[in-house]
């Protein structure tokens, strides 16, 4: 996908924003995902990483309450209770599919042989730690699902998100104040301003979105990055 | 003669007693034995603990269980959905305990007690507050967490297909915890949409054998819980 096409997306939804839309994050991620790789995606904008694998590629999608091979939405027809994501929304098996209990699921993680995970972050460090599961507030119902299995058994993670709070706060911060969801384990952050990769060196800012400049990033962000773009 | 076939879910559960450990096979709906969680609240058993991914829908199967009142400690790995508060109320008014433990953990560690290994080390969860209090090991350079294997008295799964011996398979995801549930359990209980004869399953394609099932309830049209969750229906 190049960039004139992806600018087309933004025209097309009348967005008036600066940088990617959530629609270009998920295609900008979905282009670094090789053919080939067995993928898991996580609830919300990694969602979306599915629509736009660049064509040729054939992916496989594992969702850990017992599928590989997840195909899209099912037709109205097609619904079937019993066939499900790890969003608990419906979904269809590809031809090639293979079901398996919860156990063989969380050994296909465990195990590192799923390639990639794309998750949603409330915030990232510096050293790549992730916090995505809990604010930490003392009445929330903590919930915590597979992320801590995903981070910690996916050879490579991939987050998508926005590069600040809706309030403006950084979300990309020395130390995560929140719970954390893994140590050091994230490789890739998309955000709706530029990709940055988690190196010994620090965060190496690799490429920005359209119109955004290296300074307006650092603005948002509270470590201090590594001009790479 | 080996006839592990039960008339009906009420029979089946009824050596289940208060204090129990009682693992519930499904994935939201998936899988979820309902017929057998409705007999459990008919039956009245208290002061269970309950294994579960999650803590149920709207106001009936699991969560009706836990808002009967019988349920004193859930473990699972995400106890929020949408359409329920039957247990964010309890837990908030500090009526019901939890113990949260990431998905594949509890799976593994459910697993762990059907093959008969006491604990085992994980990466998962090191250096998050759910390792807290846990004994940690270093191998390979790498830090990992010890967890125990969870067992239960009772489990209560869904299966597709079961024959008198026990032999069970599933529909696609709702196979999920049913299988390694079933190991971890000393009394296993299956609600199967079809009785069949032996043989009638190859297998080549059975997915649990009847070894890990203590018996078999044929429940031809089970309540489908979404729909019952639209409709606003209460149980009892």
């Amino acid at each position: 996908m190049n960039k004139h096409s992806m600018n087309s997306v933004a025209e097309n939804n009348n967005a008036i924003v600066i940088g990617w839309t959530r629609e270009q994050m998920a295609q900008r991620c979905a282009q670094d995902i090789e053919d080939g790789c067995y993928v898991n995606l996580g609830i919300g904008i990694p969602e979306k990483v599915a629509q736009y694998v660049p064509a040729g590629r054939e992916v496989i999608y594992h969702t850990e309450n017992g599928l590989l091979g997840m195909g899209p939405e099912p037709r109205f027809d097609e619904l079937d209770p019993d066939l499900i994501n790890a969003g608990k929304k419906p979904v269809t098996a590809i031809p090639g599919a293979a079901y398996f209990h919860h156990g063989d699921s969380f050994s296909m993680i465990r195990g590192k042989h799923i390639d990639v995970c794309v998750l949603g972050a409330m915030q990232v460090s510096e050293k790549g730690d992730l916090a995505n599961w809990s604010t930490g507030a003392p009445d929330a119902i903590p919930a915590v699902g597979g992320a801590m299995d995903l981070v910690a058994g996916v050879k490579t993670i991939y987050i998508i998100t926005q590069h600040t709070t809706k309030t403006g706060s950084a979300k990309i911060m020395p130390e995560c104040s929140f719970p954390l969801t893994g140590q050091r384990v994230v490789n890739r952050i998309y955000t709706d301003l530029c990709v940055i990769d988690v190196t010994e060196a620090g965060l190496l800012l690799i490429e920005l979105a359209p119109k955004v400049s290296f300074e307006y990033v650092q603005e948002r962000t509270d470590v201090t990055l590594i001009n790479a773009s | 003669m080996i006839n592990k076939r039960v008339a009906s879910c009420a029979i089946a559960i009824n050596d289940i007693k208060d204090g129990d450990t009682v693992m519930i096979g499904g994935f939201g709906e998936a899988g979820s034995p309902i017929e057998l969680i409705h007999a459990l609240i008919d039956h009245g058993a208290k002061n269970l603990t309950v294994i579960n991914n999650n803590t149920g829908s709207g106001r009936v199967g699991l969560a009706a269980l836990i808002e009967n009142g019988q349920v004193a400690k859930m473990i699972c790995s995400y106890p929020r959905t949408a359409n329920s508060m039957v247990f964010p109320e309890l837990y908030r008014s500090g009526k019901i305990e939890l113990e949260l433990v990431p998905q594949g953990t509890l799976a593994e560690r459910i697993r762990a007690a059907g093959a008969g290994v006491p604990a085992f080390y994980t990466p998962t969860s090191v250096g998050t507050p759910l390792a807290n209090g846990k004994e940690s090991r270093c191998f390979d350079g790498e830090e990992y967490v010890m967890e125990c294997a969870i067992k239960a008295d009772f489990a209560l799964i869904k299966a597709k297909q079961a024959d008198r011996y026990g032999n069970l398979t599933f529909n696609k995801t709702a196979r999920n915890f049913a299988p390694i549930m079933a190991m971890a359990a000393t009394n296993t209980i299956v609600q199967a949409n079809e009785i069949v004869e032996l043989g009638d399953i190859d297998p080549e394609n059975v997915v649990t054998p009847g070894i890990y099932v203590n018996q078999v309830i044929e429940v031809s049209k089970p309540l489908q819980e979404s729909k019952l969750v639209k409709e606003g229906v209460v149980y009892p």
